[in-house]
């Protein structure tokens, strides 16, 4: 058997759970809508603005550090896999790419992209 | 009288105390020494129940929940105690003009005085390990929203406020009342231990260390005693002669201040009350920008404000 | 492949999703209990059937009822359909992330052979980490959808927080994969039945713990930062954001924010336990020389043992540390997870080399 059925066979059984879940909280739940309850969370006071409103752009640096890190990491995976039979050669090869790895590492640190005021 | 409880509802006994001596400083009143023995007693251990909750909400505020209802247990035990003596836990209405309404009930001293042994080691073996020497707890302070003296006088912050900026005054010991001249205790005052003089830290530092101290002071009270009545004679309607008097004390929250003016009926013509925490909210707007609002959180809680302190 | 294989594959995926449900429901009590012994008090006592009050375990029931019953509210300006969805998505990766777990040994039975576990994938790990991450797009759909200030902070720091913290989590399982050249989870616990031998006596077994003892660390604390707990829990900090993402969800789609987040800590606990912790092997017993019914019971029983003791773990670090602040979070992530994370990977190599363990 492909073993990929029962991870699917899993999903569907994840996602008919989730359903009976959000059907019950449709169906057993009153419906009392005011227009003050509808009002967005402020602690009570008259909500001000716009919701979707800017925010700082250090996450968005976060993000893109986070692209470029992240796939370097997803490149070492067969690597370490495979890590015993490559052997020296293989070490190598991997340190080298760790260097270049570290030294980005090291290049946003210096640049300041990892400080948070 | 019963109104001064709500002056500050944390400390309340500190607050009858400042109006009791305030009124009998208009009557030229002497009160029984037994009296002020007692009045310190109760004092100082409404100190430790209000600094418990103050070292004990800050964590809280900054997402440890466990240091406090570790001290809100402690502070039960204080309440337990109050309510021996006076019936009450919260506005307790001790305090009179002219003394004391009760003397020590038995097994008082002896109670008292196993929680005061229980308590310091409470605080040495559970609370520091547990929150004053965690790592992030320093870390989340250590730094945060400094105070010099300079700006911390000239905002007119008082009590722990002011002695974490450094500066050593404390009424108990600069401008004695009371009995305070005959017993030894310590001023706590801020060291910058974990980052700048007069942070976060050390306003909550200033707090646990000034617990410790009033432990001392409530042994000696305890200790020392004398026998007598805890009330002097006072006639049934107090009548001050017309006049004006201005007492401050040492409450948890800083001087607390009574200017009071008589006219020569029973009621009070003018009394105007002095807080700490209104002197420290007044500071928030100029320490608050430039720091995140999770320091803000902090910086608030650091203060131990309590809401009719500031709108009274 | 015929009807009855498939019906054991569905036996395994409701065993996995009730124990997942189960467990994470339980950890609500255990949480509560757990805060309670910490902190002096009794925790809940009060709910009872019949007088039937079991430790305060029905409380569990209770909480359940009370979110369904709850109104199902939407607010005005929000996205119905992602705001909908997001509780969904959010509580997705925590249903089916342990579905590569292996929480048993194999058996043979009327001429089958069973493996415990729903999935025996080659990409095993690589699954768990794909599946985990989708739970970032729950917590972005959700503060995005609800049109309120307060969640959109919440999500953009959460998002933030757990991409950051992924980085790390990766890194530190390489060195699992190194030590042990595969990706295959049931492979893995197998490898870990093992020992290091000292002049043929067994010492220690096998156990990635003690291969990587600074990849535990750093895997445990990535993993409770993608939890979102304390010390972690800037995502939902209520004394700073009032509840983070959360804050217009009423009801079940609230409650499964919540069941999420416990049911996750039991996956981390299992993830930990499989992979540093021998998954359900016993040291210094051979499971496999068992005949089937004890070897299954006993392998389960240790594997769940393992997971719980993980689980109370994570409880006691929940209640005993403060909040992180936002600066000193992306700082632990960056500036000290990431490098010792990387630096981990010539040490495995290292220490693989001198176990001899390399072919030239």
């Amino acid at each position: 058997m492909n073993p990929y059925v029962p991870v699917l066979i899993s999903f569907a059984a994840a996602v008919l759970l989730i359903g009976v879940f959000l059907f019950f909280c449709h169906a057993f739940g009153p419906k009392a809508p005011s227009p003050i309850k509808s009002d967005p969370f402020e602690c009570g006071n008259p909500p001000s603005g716009p919701a979707h409103d800017r925010f700082a752009v250090r996450f968005y640096i976060v993000a893109m550090l986070f692209l470029l890190f992240d796939i370097e990491v997803v490149f070492l995976y067969p690597w370490a896999i495979l890590f015993r039979e490559l052997g020296g050669l293989g070490i190598m090869e991997m340190g080298f790419f760790l260097t270049l790895l570290v030294g980005g590492l090291a290049y946003v640190w210096w640049r300041g992209a990892l400080e948070w005021e | 009288m019963p109104y001064t409880d709500r002056v500050d509802y944390v400390a309340a006994m500190n607050c009858n105390v400042g109006y009791a001596m305030t009124v009998e400083k208009l009557l030229g009143l002497e009160v029984p020494e037994r009296a002020e023995f007692l009045r310190v007693v109760v004092g100082e251990l409404n100190r430790i129940s209000s600094h418990l909750v103050a070292v004990g909400a800050m964590p809280m505020d900054l997402g440890a929940a466990t240091p406090f209802m570790h001290a809100l247990r402690e502070r039960e035990t204080i309440n337990d105690l109050f309510e021996m003596l006076c019936g009450a836990r919260l506005t307790y209405n001790y305090v009179r003009i002219g003394g004391v309404s009760f003397d020590l009930p038995p097994g008082f001293t002896e109670k008292t005085a196993a929680f005061l042994d229980h308590f310091e080691s409470m605080m040495r073996s559970e609370f520091d390990p547990l929150i004053s020497q965690n790592l992030i707890y320093r870390r989340r302070l250590a730094g945060v929203a400094p105070i010099s003296a300079a700006t911390a006088i000239a905002y007119g912050l008082s009590g722990p406020n002011l002695r974490a900026s450094g500066l050593d005054w404390d009424l108990r010991q600069d401008e004695p009342y009371s009995i305070y001249p005959k017993l030894e205790f310590d001023v706590v005052v801020g060291t910058g231990e974990v980052g700048v003089l007069g942070d976060c830290f050390d306003r909550y530092a200033v707090r646990v260390g000034e617990m410790l101290q009033s432990v001392r002071i409530v042994r000696q009270c305890l200790e020392r005693m004398p026998d007598g009545p805890v009330m002097a004679k006072v006639p049934r309607t107090i009548k001050p002669p017309t006049g004006e008097a201005f007492v401050r004390t040492e409450a948890p929250r800083g001087e607390l201040g009574y200017f009071l003016v008589a006219d020569g009926s029973d009621r009070a013509y003018r009394c105007k009350i002095r807080t700490g925490s209104f002197a420290s909210m007044s500071i928030l707007e100029a320490l608050s920008p430039g720091w995140m609002i999770a320091d803000l959180v902090a910086i608030i809680a650091a203060f131990d404000v309590v809401a009719p302190e500031i709108d009274r | 492949m015929d009807l009855i294989s498939i019906l054991i594959v569905v036996a395994k995926v409701a065993f996995v999703l009730i124990v997942v449900l189960h467990f994470g429901a339980l950890m609500t009590w255990a949480e509560r209990k757990q805060a309670a012994l910490i902190q002096d008090r009794i925790g809940p006592n009060r709910i009872n059937i019949l007088g039937v009050k079991a430790l305060g375990l029905i409380q569990i029931m209770a909480d359940g009822l009370k979110m369904i019953m709850k109104e199902d509210f939407i607010p005005a300006g929000a996205h119905r359909l992602y705001h909908t969805l997001a509780p969904a998505i959010a509580m997705f990766p925590a249903l089916v992330a342990l579905a590569v777990v292996p929480f048993g040994p194999s058996f043979d039975v009327a001429g089958r052979h069973i493996e415990l576990q729903v999935a025996n994938l080659d990409v095993g790990i690589l699954f768990v980490l794909a599946v985990s991450s989708l739970g970032v797009y729950g917590i972005a759909l959700a503060g995005w959808a609800s049109n309120n200030k307060y969640s959109l902070l919440g999500t953009v720091r959460a998002t933030a927080q757990m991409i950051s913290y992924e980085i790390p989590m990766g890194l530190a399982i390489i060195g699992i994969v190194m030590t042990y050249g595969t990706l295959e989870m049931n492979k893995i616990v197998e490898l870990q039945g093992e020992y290091f031998r000292l002049g043929g006596l067994p010492i220690l077994p096998k156990w990635g713990i003690f291969y990587q003892p600074l990849g535990f660390v750093l895997l445990f604390t990535a993993l409770i930062a993608e939890t979102k707990r304390t010390p972690f829990d800037l995502p939902e900090g209520e004394s700073e954001l009032v509840a983070g993402f959360n804050v217009e969800y009423s009801g079940m789609k609230w409650g499964m924010f919540f069941l999420g987040e416990f049911a996750s800590i039991v996956v981390v606990s299992a993830l930990v336990a499989t992979l540093y912790f021998g998954g359900w092997q016993i040291p210094y017993v051979n499971l496999m020389a068992l005949p089937a019914l004890p070897r299954v019971l006993l392998g389960v029983a240790t594997f769940f043992g393992k997971v719980i003791v993980l689980c109370w773990l994570q409880l006691l670090v929940r209640w005993t540390l403060p909040r992180f602040r936002y600066d000193q979070l992306m700082h632990l992530g960056w500036k000290r997870l990431m490098p010792l994370a990387i630096a981990n990977l010539p040490l495995t190599a290292a220490w693989i080399w001198m176990l001899g363990g390399m072919k030239s």
